[in-house]
């Protein structure tokens, strides 16, 4: 590829189009502007005007350098330039990806796996068969083509281990095994053991290329605990620069939930590939975490997984006899604590004060009796898991406990007295005791030969004493039994837990076999030796990337393997479980060393992260198409069209004037003047009909009253202002919509407000206002969420008979005397001498009827009745009385109860003497 | 609504705020229909025009007794002798005409067909006789006529310049002719001569858009007729400016010259302007024209 600086070309010879632009700058600037067609009917008197110059306007430079420039963008875009051009496979024959898949990898594994990807695929376009091989698990080498090796890519993962000596083995077998080949090799940047030999190995196959990150690996020590301090140690493969890291301790916190319960910061100083942290963690905090984690590590290696080593054990110890004070070695709790003090945490106190507290272990040290309530407690502790262990003595041997019946709390039953042996008094020499069967958990420790046992309990042969029997004497005679209840078990040394009657508690092998039985757990790790014979079971593994995964089926790993066998498939990092305690096995140990891989001179060694490929071309072509939409604006505007061109955006542009005026305009039509409303149904047949009738109406009042009403409006409840109108005539049909909450929450306020609503179901009522009819189904349903009071048959002496015409009827098109208004006060009564009641002191919020009022009083524009009203004379009567109807309803609405205090004034006269 | 339908409509708003127009005519002779125009003299008509004493050969009911009852003559009432006037209107319908500068402005030919069919009208209601010159459509009164011209001013000519119909002039008539009066100048120099060898008076009225005044234009342009037929190209069209200003203003002049050498009147309308203006211009020239 052709390449000028950073920038190649893949059309080079493209480029020479370039020297056609000066060329193109003396065309365009020859070419004048075109020009523009113009319709004119005046070119009649234009014909014969020619110009006074000859020459055009000539294209301003400025404008030929736009064009030029674009152009040039062009064919530069064409060209097919890219920054930072990346060299193409070369070379032909098969091709070897070699990856080293170690935890040290995993940080960077997506950009490996991609560098891997491109290099497949540049490798398949080449036509190379391709081969894949982790050394950290290497399998046969077999070529394929490169869309199949694109399949196992996303196999390639890291392994949560580097690679060991048996891997490398394998690998160079396979290698010298493949014939010629060449090499990419994504190596993790850690040296390991056989490096050197994989790469003369490869070498020897063909042409061998490094693909490396500089970016230094980082492992976590696990963590040690001594002294009540906790030691972290991290390490790092490079020493440049100085560092910090952040640890974090992950474990559940006491709802449950696995979080973040420690975070510290390792400081690494300039050249330093160790840095240390003491943590003091309070021992319940400490207890709590599983796992440190180097944050962001994203590696096997950065995760430290604790095991119960971090965990102390709480053990009450109780005596059964405590009297022989200041002889502490005689004491029978003297050796146990010695034995138990550097690891655990040993509580004191009264037996029910302590088994809340849930210890670990309950050591009774030759305690025969205890009380039934201790027992109780005792007892159920064990079943929810705990382990107590008994020692024998003087009482246990003395008293009856588990003589005839086996006790709860004892394993086995016993024989009264005990046995000495090879004493003073005694026959026989003092007894050893017998290596440990297979089965006992104390199987594979050994026995030291100046162990004797002087005094025993004896266990009474019983059908389950065999299998209880955890550790016994040469002669076969018990000497540690244990019997499982519930969760917990009981241990029982037929022995005491001073020297009293053996030499066991003066040995290492006593504290080992606490070990064992897990009554303690010491700091250091077990050796190889101490696990002898023990299978450890995988409970959680690492991938290589730090996660931690359940285990499922693995197989169990022997325990001296687990110890200081190399990590590897048959033994990943992780967390396992032994007879009753846990062993974590990480990546990196005391031991483990971080050095970073150095390669020969001869070897190309790159890095993951060379400058990424950056095609130019769709930038430069687009740069072209911005330069020539420049040129289009320009040239529109030299040419004198840009102005129009202008205007049409900024016309477009304008936004229309608001219109707010539309509810003014209403306002003002409804408040000029008193205006009667109706209610908009939606039917628009019925609304005409409602405005023609108050057309009509109004007419009617300018014409016999003072009221000179406006033209009738309609109105939208969901819209519009209510509190403009003192009336509204509400024409009801069977179909109408029933309005929304907030139609009602203004309607209820003009209600409440002194309106007056007149509903006309204009169905004459036929049915009554049981619900027969449609509209008056409609009606209640309309109605039932409006605040309207208790109603009542208009009563004859209602204010309505008499505010200007006095009326008994009040027909509309139908002539139905039930008209329903406000119920008129309980304590209404008829006063002497008057002739109406003392009645409502208000207008009353509604009239309901049925009476197709608006029919009657519709007129058109020339006060022709529009709708029959009965026959003939008494017809025209009948829609007379529904005109006064109609006066005296605006008259009731506009003077509410003047007329009902007329009633007064006779008493008022009355009054005034006159 | 039909094209000449909506242009009529259009006309009648247009002439509806005018008063009747009353042409004044000069001459009785080759015009015999009677109108509502005095001749200034006796003869048939509705108007009272003098008494005159009882000649003879004064048949006895001709004599207004009640004029002759106020003394001891005998008078006879005499009307006015009223004759309608004839006006021939020539309407450039030519592709020039169809020209609007921008979206705003109606297009030359619909702003002449309105003011032509508005003066149409007007003097329709005065009694008059309208008709187009040339054979198409002899002068007529009535509604009916008013329906024939709209009817004839929705024809579109197809020549890129109209030339004056002066033929088929009533003598004595009056004339209108609307145009832009682009195109070539001699054809209406000979009309104009011709009509006025008849006797015939009238009103040039130049119909033209504000474009067509301003000449707004700059840049290299090509000049087009709207037919088509001419084109004129220039580098510099902002140049042209003034030149074109000048022979337009030439041009306005000579039509000026010509008509008051005819004894005609010569007006420029232009689209921008107001419609109602241009009528009463219209109506003042051929009102005042005696």
């Amino acid at each position: 590829m052709f390449a000028l600086g950073p920038i190649g070309f893949a059309a080079p010879w493209l480029l020479l189009g370039l020297v056609a632009l000066p060329i193109l700058w003396l065309i365009l600037r020859a070419v004048p502007p075109a020009p523009i067609r113009r319709r004119f009917p005046g070119v009649a008197l234009l014909l014969g005007l020619t110009d006074e110059e000859s020459t055009s306007d000539r294209t301003p430079w400025w404008l030929l350098l736009l064009r030029v420039l674009a152009v040039a963008a062009v064919i530069i875009g064409l060209a097919g330039p890219v920054l930072n051009p990346q060299d193409r496979v070369s070379g032909s024959g098969p091709v070897l990806i070699l990856a080293d898949s170690g935890w040290a990898g995993a940080p960077q594994f997506p950009r490996r796996a991609e560098r891997m990807r491109a290099l497949i695929e540049e490798a398949g376009q080449a036509g190379r068969p391709l081969a894949t091989l982790r050394i950290t698990d290497p399998a046969t080498i077999a070529f394929q083509s490169a869309d199949v090796a694109l399949t196992r890519l996303p196999g390639l993962v890291p392994e949560p281990w580097s690679p060991g000596p048996d891997e490398v083995a394998r690998a160079i077998e396979e290698i010298s095994a493949a014939g010629a080949f060449d090499t990419y090799w994504m190596s993790d940047g850690l040296d390991y053991e056989g490096r050197e030999q994989i790469l003369s190995a490869l070498r020897d196959a063909g042409d061998v290329r490094i693909f490396q990150t500089p970016i230094s690996a980082q492992g976590l020590v696990p963590a040690t605990y001594a002294d009540g301090v906790l030691t972290l140690r991290a390490r790092r493969s490079e020493g440049s620069g100085a560092e910090t890291m952040q640890v974090q301790g992950f474990g559940r916190d006491p709802v449950g939930i696995e979080r973040i319960l420690v975070a510290e910061h390792f400081a690494f100083a300039e050249g330093e590939l160790q840095s240390e942290l003491a943590l003091s963690l309070p021992a319940e905090l400490r207890a709590r975490i599983t796992r440190f984690e180097l944050a962001g590590g994203r590696s096997a290696g950065a995760v430290a997984l604790t095991d119960d080593s971090l965990q102390r054990r709480e053990i009450a110890l109780f005596a059964g006899r405590e009297d022989r004070e200041g002889l502490t070695l005689l004491s029978p709790l003297h050796y146990l604590q010695q034995a138990l003090e550097p690891t655990a945490e040993i509580l004191d106190g009264a037996l029910l004060d302590v088994i809340p507290a849930n210890p670990d272990v309950i050591v009774l040290a030759d305690v025969a009796t205890l009380a039934p309530a201790e027992e109780a407690a005792i007892v159920e502790w064990v079943e929810a898991g705990g382990m107590l262990l008994r020692f024998a003595g003087p009482r246990v041997a003395a008293s009856d406990l588990s003589r005839t019946e086996e006790d709860t709390l004892m394993p086995v039953r016993l024989r009264a007295g005990g046995r000495s042996v090879g004493g003073a008094m005694s026959w026989g020499e003092p007894k050893t005791l017998a290596p440990f069967a297979e089965e006992s958990p104390f199987h594979g420790l050994a026995v030291p030969d100046d162990v004797t046992v002087t005094s025993q309990v004896m266990a009474q042969p019983d059908p389950t004493l065999a299998d209880r029997v955890v550790a016994q004497l040469t002669d076969g005679t018990p000497l540690v039994t244990r019997k499982r209840m519930g969760g917990g078990q009981i241990v029982l040394f037929h022995v005491t837990a001073n020297a009293d009657w053996s030499t066991l508690p003066l040995s290492g092998l006593f504290v080992q076999m606490l070990e064992r039985l897990s009554v303690t757990a010491s700091g250091a790790r077990p050796t190889a030796e101490e696990l002898e014979g023990t299978v450890w079971k995988p409970i959680q593994v690492l991938d290589g990337f730090g996660d931690l995964r359940d285990a499922g089926t693995m197989a169990g790993v022997p325990g001296p393997d687990l110890v200081s066998g190399t990590l590897g498939r048959a033994l990943p990092p992780g967390l396992y479980e032994g007879e009753s305690r846990r062993l974590a096995r990480n990546v990196m140990d005391d031991g483990t060393l971080l050095v970073p891989a150095g390669w020969p001179d001869d070897v190309r060694v790159d890095g993951l992260d060379t400058a990424e490929e950056t095609p130019l071309q769709g930038w430069l072509l687009a740069l072209a198409l911005a330069l020539l939409s420049v040129d289009i604006v320009a040239s529109l505007g030299l040419s004198g069209r840009l102005v129009r061109a202008a205007l049409v955006g900024v016309a477009l542009a304008l936004p229309g004037l608001p219109e707010a005026q539309g509810s003014d305009d209403f306002a003002l039509q409804a408040s000029a003047g008193v205006v009667l409303a109706h209610v908009l149904t939606g039917d628009e047949r019925l609304d005409r009909m409602a405005e023609q009738g108050l057309a009509g109406l109004s007419d009617v009042l300018f014409f016999r009253t003072s009221v000179e009403p406006d033209a009738p409006m309609g109105v939208d409840l969901e819209t519009d202002e209510l509190s403009l109108f003192p009336f509204l005539y509400w024409p009801i049909s069977a179909d109408q919509p029933i309005p929304s909450d907030i139609a009602y929450a203004k309607l209820n306020d003009y209600l409440r407000t002194g309106g007056l609503i007149l509903f006309d179901t204009r169905d004459a009522d036929v049915s009554g206002f049981g619900g027969g009819s449609p509209e008056s189904r409609r009606l209640q349903r309309i109605a039932a969420p409006l605040d309207i009071p208790p109603l009542e048959l208009l009563p004859d002496d209602h204010v309505l008979t008499r505010t200007f015409y006095l009326l008994q009827d009040f027909p509309g098109r139908h002539n139905s005397r039930d008209v329903w208004v406000e119920a008129a006060p309980q304590d209404a009564e008829l006063i002497e001498g008057m002739p109406f009641r003392n009645l409502n002191d208000n207008v009353t919020p509604v009239i309901i009827g049925g009476n197709d009022w608006a029919a009657a009083w519709a007129t058109d524009e020339n006060g022709v009745p529009l709708y029959p009203v009965g026959r003939g004379y008494a017809g025209e009567r009948q829609r007379e009385v529904a005109y006064r109807f109609g006066v005296n309803l605006i008259m009731h609405v506009l003077t509410g109860n003047y007329k009902s205090d007329q009633v007064h004034v006779p008493a008022l006269l009355d009054r005034l003497g006159q | 609504m039909s094209l000449a339908a909506d242009l009529r409509a259009r006309s009648e708003d247009a002439a509806a705020p005018l008063p009747a127009l009353l042409a004044e005519a000069e001459h009785l002779a080759g015009t015999v229909l009677l109108g509502e125009h005095g001749r200034r003299r006796a003869g048939l008509g509705d108007d009272f025009w003098q008494y005159r004493p009882v000649r003879s050969g004064d048949e006895a009911r001709m004599i207004d007794w009640r004029r002759s009852a106020r003394g001891d003559d005998q008078f006879v009432r005499e009307r006015e002798w009223q004759v309608a006037q004839s006006v021939m209107i020539w309407l450039d319908q030519a592709a020039s005409m169809r020209f609007a500068s921008n979206n705003n402005l109606p297009e030359k030919a619909a702003r002449a067909r309105v003011l032509a069919l508005a003066t149409s009208i007007l003097l329709v209601r005065g009694g008059e006789r309208v008709g187009l010159s040339g054979s198409g459509l002899p002068p007529r009164r009535g509604e009916a006529q008013i329906l024939r011209m709209a009817d004839a001013f929705t024809r579109d000519e197809e020549a890129d310049y109209g030339i004056p119909e002066a033929r088929g002039m009533l003598p004595h008539a009056r004339a209108l002719f609307m145009s832009d009066f682009m195109g070539d100048f001699p054809p209406v120099e000979a009309a104009l001569y011709k009509a006025a060898d008849r006797g015939v008076r009238g009103v040039i009225l130049q119909v033209l858009d504000p474009a067509e005044e301003a000449f707004p234009f700059s840049g290299r342009t090509i000049f087009e007729s709207v037919g088509g037929s001419l084109r004129h190209e220039t580098l510099k069209a902002n140049e042209l400016k003034d030149r074109y200003l000048g022979r337009l203003a030439e041009r306005k002049d000579a039509l000026d010259r010509l008509a008051r050498t005819t004894g005609w009147q010569f007006g420029t309308h232009h689209t921008g302007d107001s419609t109602q203006a241009a009528l009463l211009w219209l109506w003042h020239a051929l009102a005042g024209q005696a």
